[in-house]
């Protein structure tokens, strides 16, 4: 399944990692698969690789809406 | 059709699929990995993870298919077979330095969202000189599937909502084959009912007027030449082969295999046993549904003997295929 979720880029790690954070979760992500990351960048995450760089307010808007699905009444 | 399994379950869970007119047929198509790997492959990973001193990660939903006889789950209970599920192949990079003496091998199973992934563990691999990982390579490309039902000539597909994520990859080039070759419009979508909604109805646009294109619809995510580091990422490892889908049969340059340099890392240099053809579960109707041509409500075993609990083809095991999901809503 390529389901991928956005998070935060929180820390830059050695080796091309970064330290991603997905709404309080905190998960090792590997960077090879894009240019330019930076603390603060948004990115989508596809088992545990950065796929692509999100714009910061579509980000947060996609972050909303599925934190709204994970609410009891918005069940999916 | 939507091409992608997370399309059939969203359009399902959204009740989309259960609003529309019936003068809009909706048809699962064959974006779902689990359900285009053949058997054969299968029990070469089987054969693979009951090897002497050998481990093999898969992910989670390959791992509950059933191959001639066994899963790669029951292998494990049953018969002694090393199988770790992976949410990310970097663990199975972690996993094969840190055990230099047991040799490790990835199963490659999925699409190009997914292939990168793998051509980027390789590299790695190779950077630090590993001598102990391998790739079981089952990974299968869109476009040239897509073509196929196209070519096929008889597909009855006025449209296509095209994948998400392998399009944040591919780009939206790969498709136009579909326009200029077959007349046939795609939208690239989302994965929210209105995302959904709005590529039907411009699918619904394009067909009436007579004006194929292909739309980008998930623009967020998906920029018009997609990720373009990925795919040069994929070319430095990979090469495009011919490749067999469980239920298409086999499709000219439809998948990839380890090259030059990284060839070493094939796993096919460890397989010193038999993998014989194995005959698909009589009555199961898997291959047609993915096509497309036939719903799961139209095959004899779905319900019946086919469930999510004991699934036979495919399509019910993987959690996206289009068995599972109408079993789960209540497809007709």
């Amino acid at each position: 399944m390529c389901v991928a979720i956005p998070g935060e880029i929180a820390e830059l790690l050695a080796d091309g990692y970064a330290l991603v954070d997905f709404r309080g979760v905190k998960k090792r992500v590997a960077l090879d698969l894009i240019e330019h990351a930076a603390v603060g960048d948004f990115v989508i995450v596809h088992a545990g690789f950065a796929i692509n760089t999100l714009n910061r307010e579509e980000a947060l808007e996609t972050i909303e809406y599925l934190k709204q699905l994970s609410e009891p009444s918005g069940q999916l | 059709m939507e091409v992608c399994g997370t399309h059939t379950m969203a359009l399902f869970a959204t009740g989309i699929r259960q609003g529309l007119p019936e003068q809009i047929r909706l048809a699962a198509g064959p974006g779902c990995p689990v359900c285009v790997t053949p058997v054969e492959s299968i029990e070469s990973a089987i054969g693979l993870a009951c090897r002497k001193d050998t481990v093999l990660f898969c992910f989670g939903d390959m791992a509950k298919v059933p191959g001639a006889s066994d899963t790669l789950e029951s292998a494990r209970a049953n018969r002694g077979a090393r199988v770790k599920i992976m949410y990310s192949p970097i663990e199975a990079l972690e996993f094969a330095q840190n055990e230099p003496r047991k040799d490790v091998v990835l199963f490659g199973v999925g699409f190009e969202t997914t292939i990168p992934l793998f051509a980027s563990v390789v590299q790695r691999a190779a950077a630090c000189r590993m001598k102990n990982l391998y790739l079981l390579t089952a990974f299968k490309l869109i476009p040239p599937a897509l073509e196929a039902l196209l070519s096929s000539g008889d597909a009855g597909i006025d449209g296509f909502i095209l994948p998400g994520h392998v399009s944040s990859i591919i780009g939206e080039g790969a498709y136009r084959f579909m326009v200029e070759r077959y007349h046939v419009p795609g939208v690239i979508a989302g994965f929210e009912a209105v995302d959904l909604l709005e590529g039907i109805l411009l699918l619904l646009d394009m067909i009436a007027r007579r004006e194929p294109a292909i739309k980008n619809r998930y623009a967020r995510f998906v920029s018009p030449l997609g990720n373009q580091r990925a795919r040069d990422l994929i070319a430095s490892v990979f090469a495009e082969c011919d490749s067999t889908w469980r239920g298409l049969g086999e499709i000219r340059n439809s998948g990839v295999r380890l090259t030059g340099d990284f060839s070493r890392f094939d796993a096919g240099a460890l397989i010193d046993f038999e993998v014989g053809a194995v005959p698909e579960p009589a009555g199961c109707g898997c291959g047609d549904v993915i096509k497309g041509k036939r719903t799961p409500t139209e095959c004899a075993l779905f319900k019946a003997v086919c469930t999510p609990a004991h699934p036979i083809g495919p399509c019910m095991v993987s959690r996206e295929g289009a068995c599972a999901a109408y079993y789960y809503y209540g497809g007709r």
